[in-house]
């Protein structure tokens, strides 16, 4: 068994589900990371595999242990918070060694492990410090520094770099990948910010108003969402949705483009068994803006590539590329061209739309149909 | 005031009657605050020169102006009921002090586990606060009283052999004042505290926990030390009202039996209008006012040179 497994857990406050049955399986070393809006209830629930708040129903092991009636204290995890939750009448050494004391270790023993974590952490110049005197980054570098020296099996970070500047944000998301490598220990990690999610999970469990809409890796989850709302949600700028009409096309179907007038049918490649039932009915075409790009000949002959004549809306320069703004099927749908190959505002661009990794949601249900 | 002046001036032209409004605008907080620090200076600081003053002549029954060295420091301090006194005043003033912040923070942080009637309970602990000490002092005075209170009451109850005369007993009369203000003050040092406790974030007390660390142990080793600045508050406020303690005293136990329960606030009333004394009471007025100084200005001095370094 897995180091965390969570099995059809619920929580409710009253009458109110926070919780509505949660699933998820971690394995032995994994990074989990759970992501979703905010209020959708992953504090909640990192609360309840904590100990912190009780399970209403269902069970969690930790380590193959069923923990439902464990004390925070016995269930050998460690936890870093948002607002770092530091002991402030108390130095960045007695921080960090305060639970080490609560367990009876010896204090030789206790010096030794403060030091070899300080050294990992690089505070070693901090520890004699209170916590009013750290910057924001040090005090979050002293809460780490607490976690690991308890050495748990289990870690749970609650949105550990929200209060951080963004440039500092990126460097402890480098370092706690790192530390993770180095540690080799499970962590449940708990982030609204999708790009963390994307660059720090193994795991990735995407959540809305407490149901996880999505288990998977980073990959899956970022090229096989499961319905609109992972699509929508993972990655930055978000997937365009394009609604668009099902019709004929030759002998089977296609979906209808119209672009600034010109009226295109484009063919399904290998989704037609799908989307048969779809006939003159509505899909939404889901497309990373990544995959709507310049115009590459040497690309052009192949079958998931469609050309479309479009007219540039708006053009922002974000530097590594620029995003163009185009109107299909009378939605705003954004572009990532490469800067040498944008048009400015008011002309015309002949876009590549690879259909490779393109996705169809039913706009009902929500779901993917394939 | 020149500053004042100079635009008033330039502005009465252009708008007729605007110069002495803007005069008024700019003097108007001194004007406001002028009769107050007037009287401070007179009433306060310039009453503690003149009692200065006095403790240094041979004033009796009226003051006069004789200069006479410490002769009333030498005669305070060769009386019986002067050392009474201060004795009273460090046994009254550290259980008072002491027993106000562990009662105020025990309560508080009973308080502070999420029960039921929160607010209700606070305003019943808050009430004495609202009372005046004379209140105070005059149903202590009858709840401790042999012959009324608690020693009758529990007699009836089937107890004939029951004692409770610490209010008529000289060895214990100054408990009884400690017991009275006690119970006055700590609702207020609760409330300090309680406040203090809300201001601790939740997650620290929840990492805590993740650390192992059990209810107590949190207590002890993280919130209360925490908590030093409410200390630092609630002690330099019940030293104070320690140290001038006077109305409780009078209106309990009126310094009796004998003088067993004098304090120097007492003493000084005593020796200065009742005994004819003034400049002997002026002599124990200004020691009075050494003790405060002694005990609050080196207390304040290292918590505010600490506060700017942490
Ligand atoms: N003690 C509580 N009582 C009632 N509702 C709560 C309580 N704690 C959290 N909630 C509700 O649970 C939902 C999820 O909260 P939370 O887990 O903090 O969200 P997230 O961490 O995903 O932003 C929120 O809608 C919040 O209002
Ligand atoms: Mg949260």
């Amino acid at each position: 068994m897995g180091a965390l497994s969570i099995r059809n857990v619920r929580k409710s406050y009253g009458s109110q589900d926070i919780l509505k049955g949660i699933n998820i399986e971690v394995e032995d070393g994994e990074f989990l990371i759970m992501v979703g809006p905010s209020g959708c209830g992953k504090s909640t629930l990192l609360s309840m595999i904590a100990g912190l708040d009780s399970v209403t129903s269902g069970e969690i092991y930790i380590g193959g242990r069923m923990v439902n009636h464990l004390s925070p204290k016995d269930r050998d995890i460690a936890m870093v918070f948002q607002s770092y939750a530091l002991y402030p009448s108390m130095t960045a050494r007695q921080n960090i060694s305060f639970g080490l004391d609560i367990r009876r270790v010896p204090k030789a023993e206790r010096d030794q492990i403060v030091e070899r974590v300080a050294q990992t952490l690089q505070i070693q110049h901090l520890l004699d410090r209170k916590p009013a005197q750290l910057s924001g980054g040090q005090r979050q570098r002293v809460a780490m520094g607490r976690a690991i020296a308890r050495n748990p099996i289990l870690f749970l970070f609650d949105e550990p770099l929200s209060n951080l500047d963004a440039k500092l944000r990126v460097e402890m998301r480098t370092e706690i990948k790192l530390l993770h490598r180095r540690v080799g220990k499970t962590i449940v990690y708990v982030t609204h910010d999708q790009v963390e999610a994307m660059t720090l999970g193994d795991k990735i469990a995407v959540m809305r108003a407490g149901e996880v809409m999505q288990f998977g890796t980073p990959r899956q989850v970022y090229d096989d969402p499961a319905n609109l709302f992972v699509a929508g949600f993972m990655g930055s700028p978000s997937m365009n949705f394009i609604p668009s009409e099902i019709v004929t096309l030759g002998g089977g179907i296609g979906l209808r483009m119209v672009s600034d007038g010109v009226t295109q049918v484009l063919p399904l490649n290998g989704a037609e068994a799908k989307l048969k039932t779809y006939l003159g009915k509505e899909v939404i075409v889901g497309l990373r803006p990544e995959k709507l790009t310049h115009k590459v000949d040497a690309l052009c002959g192949m079958p998931h590539i469609h050309v479309i004549q479009s007219l540039v809306h708006v053009a922002e320069p974000t530097g590594p590329d620029t995003l163009l703004l185009v109107r299909i099927n009378g939605k705003d749908v954004v572009c990532r061209v490469h800067p040498d190959h944008a048009r400015a505002h008011g002309e015309n661009i002949e876009l590549m739309l690879d259909f490779s990794k393109v996705a169809y949601f039913d706009p009902q249900t929500e779901l993917r149909i394939a | 005031m020149t500053a004042a002046q100079a635009p008033s001036i330039g502005k009465a032209a252009s708008t007729p009657g605007g110069g002495l409004l803007d005069w008024l605008e700019g003097a108007l907080p001194k004007i406001v605050v002028a009769p107050t620090f007037i009287s401070a200076l007179v009433f306060i600081y310039g009453f503690i020169l003149w009692n200065g003053y006095l403790s240094l002549t041979s004033s009796r029954m009226l003051p006069n102006y004789h200069f006479a060295g410490f002769i009333q420091y030498a005669t305070l301090f060769a009386n019986e009921r002067w050392w009474t006194a201060l004795r009273n005043l460090a046994l009254f003033g550290s259980l008072f002090v002491f027993g106000c912040l562990a009662v105020g923070l025990f309560l508080a942080i009973l308080l502070d586990q999420k029960i039921r009637a929160e607010g209700f309970i606070r305003s019943i602990y808050m009430y004495p606060m609202a009372l005046s000490f004379v209140v105070t002092g005059t149903a202590w005075k009858w709840i401790l009283n042999p012959g009324l209170g608690i020693e009758k009451t529990v007699r009836e109850m089937g107890y004939p052999h029951f004692n409770f005369d610490w209010l008529v007993n000289p060895e214990f009369s100054i408990y009884t004042v400690v017991i009275a203000g006690l119970w006055q003050s700590s609702g207020f040092v609760m409330a300090l505290f309680l406040a203090g406790l809300r201001g601790v974030d939740d997650s620290i007390i929840k990492a805590a926990q993740v650390d192992g660390a059990s209810l107590p142990v949190i207590y002890w080793r993280i919130v209360i030390p925490s908590l030093r600045p409410v200390f630092f508050s609630a002690f330099i406020i019940l030293s104070h009202i320690a140290i001038k303690s006077f109305d409780l005293v009078m209106a309990l136990t009126g310094g009796g039996p004998g003088f067993s329960s004098d304090l120097p606030a007492t003493f000084m009333y005593t020796f200065s209008f009742t005994r004819n004394q003034i400049g002997m009471g002026a002599a124990s007025a200004m020691m009075m006012m050494m003790i405060v100084v002694a005990v609050v200005i080196p207390m304040m001095y290292s918590e505010l040179r600490r506060g700017r370094h942490d």
